[in-house]
């Protein structure tokens, strides 16, 4: 394997033993990055000067014996929503394309105290609204594992970059599977944790109430490693859980037992019903074989309100983001509309123009639906009324987790579409979300995993659990991980169409139920 | 008065918001200061960069609780922030937090009365309710001709409450009254400076008019842009005219924004109201509810100081004032505790309000100073009144004596060996005096003896003017009855 | 659930877009479809359902009233579109 391969553990482990330097190591990661960016476009920003700067900062002080955080020193990339001190923070948006933050996220400080070597910014789609990171304003990213394909979104940058080994880790956002469905696009383990149990802080809002962090790394002990760094109370976020919900942040590593005999594993049987790419199916049920063979309880399970999840979040997210990005208005930063013919607009001429010219299609979409769901007259029918849902869904959730310890299902509904496929049908691209979205909204935590291939595509595993249970979580992900082979496979950076999968293609009928 | 007054009744409600003097902002820990350099007191919160999250400040939330309390309001035991969504280039996330249909405070009222006093005649004005927010920044207006605005952003995130009333208020001079006694209380409590030349206390009205007996409610003008209490009283009597006018005259009434005007005296239309903002509230997702519990109801509640309606009772109780004496020395706390101050060492209480009352708000008027800003103090009020009592200096002197106190911060034994101010009452020295008056006015002397009472006092003024008002009065009374 | 051109506009406005005839034609034709879509969940009796606001119980989250760091003004300009000395410049507001 080549340095770029690693994991965040396995550098890590290097640098301990003093067999590389990180110096080195994030030679060999931009070296990466170089090679194939030209065909991945994962990066919006690259900050090669700092991260040397910063690996040689690293470098000294292990040389001084000093005792350093275990990750120190291993390249990390950054997701271009968070916002970072001195370096440009745009969102993939025309209106922040040269908005350079005067401070830089609580997240961003954690992993900068661990002494993360930040590689640069990672392309999503516009103000993290889509799911193939089409909609970045900048350019689109490619699926690693087939170059004509999307890397799903919007954490799409992150995802695709940690699986091309541009990033041995990234951090993405979730609002509503920006990370998961990125995560199984790709081919490597993505988190959305607990509401509240990593800072939002410094994260360009999408939608505030379903937003959350998390790590999107090579394999589940770099996840659980990440989100010991990530996690934990921030008295300036509000909504941050006081001591992670559990008194204390765990040490997550503490839970890569291998051992998951007797957990109960419930399948929502609405999760495998139409819309459901057949082979994804086929690789989702082989998963739950697996599992049953580790030793946990899987049985059928239901999830009345489900269908309701899509149209809920399609209310509520927008209606968020129309509030949280009417600050957009080029008046104190941003992009700002300037009148053409030496003419001068008059405030609402600035105001919409600079909006209009600032946004893409997908973000004016979205202010649109939102503004309509708060507005006079529709409050009750729309927004006021999915939150009443996210009531009924949350309860859903609550009552599955009475007799399970987790709930699983496919991360995303199909393998990763071309780019272009559904960027002319909002509605279809909103679907590719609809496994995702119901954990958001009940604000649980939910991994994916890569559970198998189809035409050598990845397919990922939606492990979900009650709020704060990050832990059981990455209990199961790790001892499905350690029996299976994927976590290992690299994307192969192929053209057109990818012939046949590193694992070889999974068995099981042609129908996509289960 | 005017004329409205006989045939149409008056239907006022105010909107007053008023800057809590916290030590930093309401949602980050920016300086609350006023007349900071533009755009310093400033940090990414408050300049709502991206990414940035609102935590409220507790002391807002414990300044809020005291006002509804003082102004006798039930506190919600559960509240929440909401945002309301408008562009306004003051306003950097084009959101004001603020609290929508679950106000900290609600149903509370204050007892006014346009005289101050608080007796038969006081009315009780409903407040709705009382809730948080934050206050926007501030715009200037290049000169005319120019085509731009500037913003400073200091003043985004300050705390602020805003007070609503209900439509109760029946005059322009009780609307005055209510506004008067809202500042005692705020004072009171010591949650804001109240200062409207700074606008950490401003004043909307709506103010509509019907004829005497109706029920309806008209269309309403709101007005804005009143910098004092006058001129909000000025305002409104001027609006309840044009309203007035209206009505009489059969016209149509506009749901109109109108500005007062100082120096014309006249409200200005300044837009008219189509429809109702579409200001689409909805909860705050990065704040947390609040939830209100009897505890902490309870120590707020025992950690308010006395209100100015206890105060005023006290005074009447413990120090024999009359209602309106008692009134206007609690009409605001710096002023009752100067008093207090003054009878704590001296033990004529009347007297003492005499001079509270009469010349020192007569000279904080006249100079347009507050308690706070004059140089008296109580210990030389009580030193002024003893010299009196001693026959030192006549209360006629005392009086010049009083007005160089509050000026110039003196001491009164100083002031008066420094000008010569020693009442005369040498027998000798004043018999001279005397002798030459009764010379120089033979004719009147005879009046006095043939029995004009008149005559006497004029003598007496003779004598007060030769020694330049500091001969003891009641020794050149007696001296002239002797010689005479 | 069809949006007319005038709903169309009237939330362009509200949201301080400037939109063209095309984008008007077709930003309301797709949010025809998605409120279209959307509207199922008012099939649900919701009557005796409370909103989620907060999806974690917390409350009264406050902080203390201590000052903490300002910008500096190389920082509060750094992303300034306009300025006039220490001020943001804006056209003139009516």
């Amino acid at each position: 394997m080549e340095i770029y391969d690693l994991t965040a553990h396995e550098l890590a482990d290097l640098l301990q033993r003093g067999e590389m330097t990180s110096e080195e190591v994030t030679g060999a990661i931009f070296q990466r990055i170089h090679d194939v960016e030209p065909d991945i476009q994962a990066y919006v920003t690259i900050t090669e000067e700092q991260a040397y700067e910063a690996a040689r900062q690293v470098d000294g002080e292990r040389r001084q014996g000093k005792d350093l955080p275990y990750l120190a020193g291993v390249p990390a990339g950054l997701k271009d929503v968070l916002c970072t001190r001195g370096i440009r923070t745009t969102c993939s948006s025309r209106m922040l394309e040269h908005f350079i933050p005067p401070y830089s996220a609580t997240v961003v400080e954690k992993l900068a105290a661990a002494g993360a070597v930040f590689t640069g910014k990672l392309n999503m789609d516009e103000f993290a609204m889509g799911s193939s990171t089409e909609n970045s304003a900048f350019f689109p990213t490619h699926n690693p594992w087939d170059l004509s394909r999307v890397p799903g979104g919007s954490s799409g940058g992150p995802a695709a970059a940690v699986a091309a080994g541009e990033a041995p880790y990234a951090l993405g956002t979730d609002t509503g599977g920006s990370i998961r469905q990125p995560a199984s696009l790709c081919g490597i383990v993505g988190l959305k944790p607990t509401y509240g149990l990593v800072s939002r802080y410094g994260m360009v809002a999408f939608a505030s109430s379903l937003d959350q962090i998390g790590p999107m790394t090579k394999d589940v002990r770099d996840c659980a490693l990440v989100l010991n760094l990530i996690a934990g109370y921030d008295p300036l976020d509000s909504t941050s859980a006081p001591g992670a919900g559990l008194g204390a942040v765990p040490d997550y590593t503490a839970f890569l037992t291998g051992e998951i005999r007797g957990l109960r594993i419930g399948v929502p049987r609405e999760f495998f019903g139409d819309g459901l790419d057949s082979a994804v199916a086929e690789a989702v049920k082989a998963s739950l074989g697996k599992l049953a063979g580790l030793g946990a309880v899987v049985d059928e399970c239901s999830f009345p309100h489900a269908e309701y999840s899509v149209p809920c979040y399609y209310l509520i997210a927008p209606a968020e983001a129309s509030s949280n990005l009417a600050r957009y208005d080029g008046v104190h930063y941003g992009y700002r509309a300037v009148a053409e013919n030496g003419g001068a607009y008059d405030l609402m001429e600035m105001y919409t123009n600079t909006r209009s010219q600032g946004f893409g299609a997908e973000v004016k979409r979205r202010i649109m639906l939102g503004t309509y769901a708060l507005s006079s007259g529709y409050y009750d029918a729309y927004y006021l009324q999915a939150l009443k849902l996210r009531t009924l869904i949350r309860d859903d959730f609550n009552r599955l987790f009475d007799q399970f310890d987790a709930i699983v299902s496919p991360t995303s509904p199909t393998p990763p579409f071309r780019l272009g496929e559904k960027s002319d049908d909002p509605l279809s691209m909103y679907l590719s979300d609809v496994y995702t979205i119901p954990v958001n909204l009940a604000g649980i935590p939910a991994i994916s995993i890569p559970c198998g291939y189809t035409d050598g595509l990845p397919v990922g595993l939606q492990l979900m659990g009650p709020v704060f249970s990050e832990g059981t979580l990455l209990r199961i992900a790790h001892a499905f991980e350690q029996d299976t082979p994927y976590h290992q496979d690299r994307a192969p950076l192929k053209r057109g169409h990818a012939a046949v999968s590193p694992a070889g293609r999974e068995g099981g009928d042609s129908h996509g139920r289960l | 008065m005017a004329g409205y007054n006989d045939r149409y009744e008056v239907v006022i409600g105010l909107e007053v918001h008023v800057e809590l003097h916290t030590r930093t902002k309401a949602f980050c820990s920016c300086p609350n200061e006023f007349g900071s350099e533009p755009n310093t007191n400033v940090c990414p919160v408050c300049m709502g960069l991206p990414g940035v999250l609102p935590v409220i400040n507790r002391t807002v939330l414990e300044y809020a609780l005291r006002a509804g309390l003082a102004l006798n309001c039930e506190i919600a035991s559960f509240s929440k922030f909401d945002r309301k969504n408008y562009y306004y280039p003051d306003l950097p996330k084009n959101y004001q937090i603020s609290q929508y249909d679950l106000p900290l405070c609600r149903n509370g009222y204050l007892d006014v009365a346009v005289d101050g006093g608080e007796r038969p005649g006081a009315r009780r004005i409903g407040i709705t309710r009382v809730h948080m927010e934050e206050d926007a920044g501030k715009l200037m207006h290049g000169e005319a001709g120019t085509d731009y605005s500037l913003v400073d952003v200091n003043r985004c995130g300050v705390p602020l409450l805003e007070i609503v009333s209900e439509p109760d208020l029946r005059t322009p001079e009780e609307a005055r009254a209510y506004l008067e006694k809202l500042k005692a209380i705020l004072e009171y409590i010591d949650i804001s400076d109240c200062k409207m030349e700074e606008g950490s206390l401003r004043c909307d009205a709506n103010i509509s008019v019907r004829p005497v007996g109706s029920t309806v409610l008209n269309p309403k003008s709101e007005v804005k842009n009143m910098n004092s209490f006058r001129a909000v009283q000025h305002a409104l009597a001027g609006e309840a005219e044009r309203l007035s006018a209206i009505l009489a005259e059969g016209g149509q009434f506009l749901l109109e924004t109108r500005g007062w005007d100082e120096a014309s005296g006249l409200t200005v239309q300044m837009r008219i109201k189509e429809e109702a903002s579409d200001y689409r509230y909805f909860p705050d997702p990065d704040l947390v509810p609040l939830v209100i519990g009897p505890e902490l109801i309870d120590r707020v509640r025992s950690e308010l100081p006395e209100l100015p309606a206890a105060k005023q009772q006290r005074f009447m109780a413990n120090y024999g004032l009359p209602a309106y004496d008692a009134g206007v020395l609690t009409g605001s706390r710096a002023l009752a505790d100067f008093y207090e101050a003054c009878v704590a060492a001296y033990h004529d209480q009347k007297v003492v309000s005499n001079w509270v009352m009469g010349e020192f708000l007569k000279l904080l008027k006249a100079h347009n100073l507050e308690v706070a800003a004059s140089r008296l103090t109580p210990s030389h009020l009580v030193a002024m009144l003893k010299l009196i009592d001693q026959g030192t200096i006549s209360g006629k002197i005392a009086k010049t004596i009083f007005e160089e106190m509050f000026l110039s911060g003196g001491r009164p034994e100083e002031i008066v060996k420094a000008r010569g101010l020693v009442q005369i009452s040498d027998e000798g020295e004043l018999g001279a005096v005397v002798r030459q008056v009764l010379e120089d006015h033979p004719g009147v002397a005879e009046d006095y003896r043939n029995g004009k009472e008149k005559a006497l006092t004029f003598l007496v003024g003779q004598v007060m003017k030769a020694t330049r008002g500091q001969a003891n009065p009641q020794l050149v009374n007696r001296l002239i009855k002797e010689r005479v | 659930m069809k949006l007319s051109m005038e709903e169309v506009e009237h939330v362009a406005l509200l949201a301080r877009l400037a939109l063209s005839e095309e984008e008007k034609e077709r930003f309301g034709a797709q949010l025809s479809s998605i409120l279209e879509y959307a509207d199922r969940i008012n099939q649900l009796d919701t009557t005796r359902v409370d909103p989620t606001y907060h999806v974690l119980p917390l409350q009264n989250v406050s902080r203390l009233d201590e000052r903490g760091a300002t910008l500096a003004p190389d920082d509060v300009f750094q992303n300034a579109p306009d300025r006039d000395g220490s001020y943001f410049r804006v056209p003139r507001i009516l």
